[in-house]
């Protein structure tokens, strides 16, 4: 049994920077190189991918990243771990594997982890977790539906030597508790083990954002170099307890601030967090800067997982367009509300238009113009107009709208801009953990 | 004395959200001022202080020996990323929401 493992996190979601990872990769002597690259809604954009063309739905980085680092891990022995697979892992294995063989590296193994598609056993009248009422009740189509695989689910890919293990929605914190729970031997029921491997998967599973990303306000918090800010790397040791560290001579922090804000983050009660293979309780953790730029993390538990499985749903949303005009200097805020009244009235006059608008302006209102006003004498202020809506011709409308403000609205309008994107929706079921089946293949470069 | 204590002057914080739910974590810099805010930044006043953006209840959790308070706020996202149309429909800005809420050291 090893006595400590040493993982880096790559990636902490599906843009995530790539020149950091492969300094990682090459420099950081892992034992394992994790890529968390999914969120509910990138999920449910593969699915649409794939349906569009069915050779795609993978993250759309898998082959710049396998390209940058494959040849760095072979040498130094790192395992990758990734959930890049999204909406087609299979896909994303083969082009792991071409990419492999082009870089000469015969003989890596590439595993293909699936079994979370769950879009089959899906139906309209599939009762929702986050909200009443079921599908049906949501009245637009399922793009894709995925359970979040435990460790299980990875453990056979790591027993079988494979070189990069590539799944799609596997839990984040799972990416790392798996090869945790695979080199220290940890049963699936060592509740604490689970617990403490479940932290350091989840202190590293956003990437930066634990050295010193997400995390600078100038003056109060300073972290040195962002530009050029470092991937974490934990060095866990076989009783659990972990240092979150990062390489020399990179950017950022790691401090007890940055892990404390990363340890709580998107977590609700920090004595039962939930995924697939514990119930984790952070709520006994300490936290201790050892040296600069390394911090003990121990005192992590758990308890029995939960019996179900969590489901992500997605539904296609249609689109969302921005548009906006801006207008600065004396009395620019007066100019801009009225240029958003006359939008406002025009788009409410067009009774065919159907779909969710929204009218604020930035620089006064557009973040936290709901919670509370405040008064500012700001002369730079932008409208900004957002539609979400199912139908391409109601977000044309608002657009041409918004442009025709240039000569139709107040004076001194500018710099008209408008996009679209799709839309995607997304709501949560529960299954129970034996009507979902992992499933591995093998292949070899 | 110009300006009145802010919770930024003391505490540092971080948002997350999970559907229509946003939990923000609060640090102090100082161990020393932990008492103060956990005094001054209760559930209730937290709640209070946006009742237009939290719709549904907050709950707070203490992490004592780490000096932070966590905050749970229901129907606090504008209906979540899926629903909201807010320029920034994580509500990842809300942290700075509560690191503006001015305290009364006494």
């Amino acid at each position: 049994m090893k006595r400590s493992v040493r993982i880096g996190c790559g990636a902490g979601f599906s843009a995530d920077r790539l020149e950091p990872a492969v300094d990682l990769a090459q420099r950081g002597a892992l034992d394992y190189l994790v890529f968390e690259c999914l969120g509910e809604r990138t999920m449910a954009f593969g699915h649409r991918d794939r349906m569009l063309d069915g050779s795609k739905g993978y993250n759309p980085h898998v082959g710049q990243r396998m390209r940058a680092v494959l040849p760095a891990c072979r040498r130094n022995g790192t395992v990758i771990v990734t959930n890049m697979g999204a909406a087609n892992p299979l896909a994303a294995a083969q082009l792991t594997v071409g990419i492999a063989r082009e870089l000469g590296l015969a003989g890596v193994k590439v595993a293909c982890v699936e079994g979370d598609d769950v879009t089959r056993q899906i139906g309209p009248g599939t009762a929702l977790q986050d909200c009443a009422g079921t599908v049906r009740d949501i009245a637009l189509p399922v793009v894709g539906a995925n359970a979040y695989l435990g460790v299980e689910a990875l453990l056979p890919a790591l027993r079988a030597g494979a070189d990069v293990v590539i799944a799609g929605r596997v839990a984040d914190p799972s990416l790392f508790l798996a090869p945790l729970a695979h080199r220290f031997g940890w049963a699936l029921d060592d509740w604490q083990m689970l617990g403490c491997g479940t932290v350091a998967g989840h202190l590293l599973e956003c990437g930066m954002q634990v050295t010193g990303g997400y995390f600078a306000d100038p003056g109060f918090k300073d972290v040195p170099g962002l530009a050029d800010c470092g991937y974490p790397i934990a060095d866990v040791g076989f009783d659990g307890s972990l240092v979150v560290t990062k390489l020399p001579d990179t950017g950022g922090c790691v401090t007890t601030a940055t892990v404390k804000e990363q340890l709580l983050y998107e977590v609700h009660d920090p004595a039962g967090y939930l995924t697939p293979d514990v119930t984790a309780d952070f709520s006994r953790v300490t936290v201790e800067q050892v040296e600069a730029d390394s911090v003990r993390v121990a005192g992590a538990d758990g308890r029995r997982r939960p019996d179900n499985l969590k489901v992500t749903i997605g539904f296609d949303g249609g689109f969302l367009a921005e548009a906006g005009v801006s207008y600065a200097g004396p009395n620019a805020q007066a100019r801009a509300r009225l240029a958003g009244e006359v939008v406002w009235q025009r788009l409410s006059r067009n009774n065919a238009l159907q779909g969710d608008l929204r009218i604020d302006m930035i620089g006064l209102n557009s973040l936290h113009g709901t919670a509370r006003e405040s008064a500012t004498d700001c002369e730079d202020v932008r409208l900004r107009v957002a539609l979400r809506a199912r139908r391409r011709e109601d977000i044309d409308t608002m657009l041409w709208e918004v442009e025709s403000l240039l000569c139709c609205g107040p004076a001194g309008g500018g710099g008209y801009r408008g996009s679209v994107s799709p839309c995607v929706v997304t709501h949560s079921t529960l299954l129970p953990r034996e009507q979902v089946r992992p499933t591995l293949r093998m292949f070899t470069a | 004395m110009s300006e009145r204590l802010k919770v930024h002057d003391i505490a540092h914080a971080r948002a997350g959200d999970k559907g229509d739910v946003s939990s923000i974590s609060v640090w102090v810099y100082d161990p020393k001022d932990y008492p103060l805010l956990k005094r001054a930044l209760t559930a209730e006043r937290v709640a209070a202080a946006f009742p237009r953006l939290i719709r549904g209840g907050v709950t707070r959790y203490e992490l004592d020996h780490l000096h932070g308070l966590n905050f749970v706020m229901r129907d606090a996202l504008e209906g979540g990323v899926n629903a909201s149309l807010n320029l920034d429909s994580h509500g990842k800005s809300f942290s700075y929401l509560i690191l503006g809420l001015e305290i009364d050291p006494d």
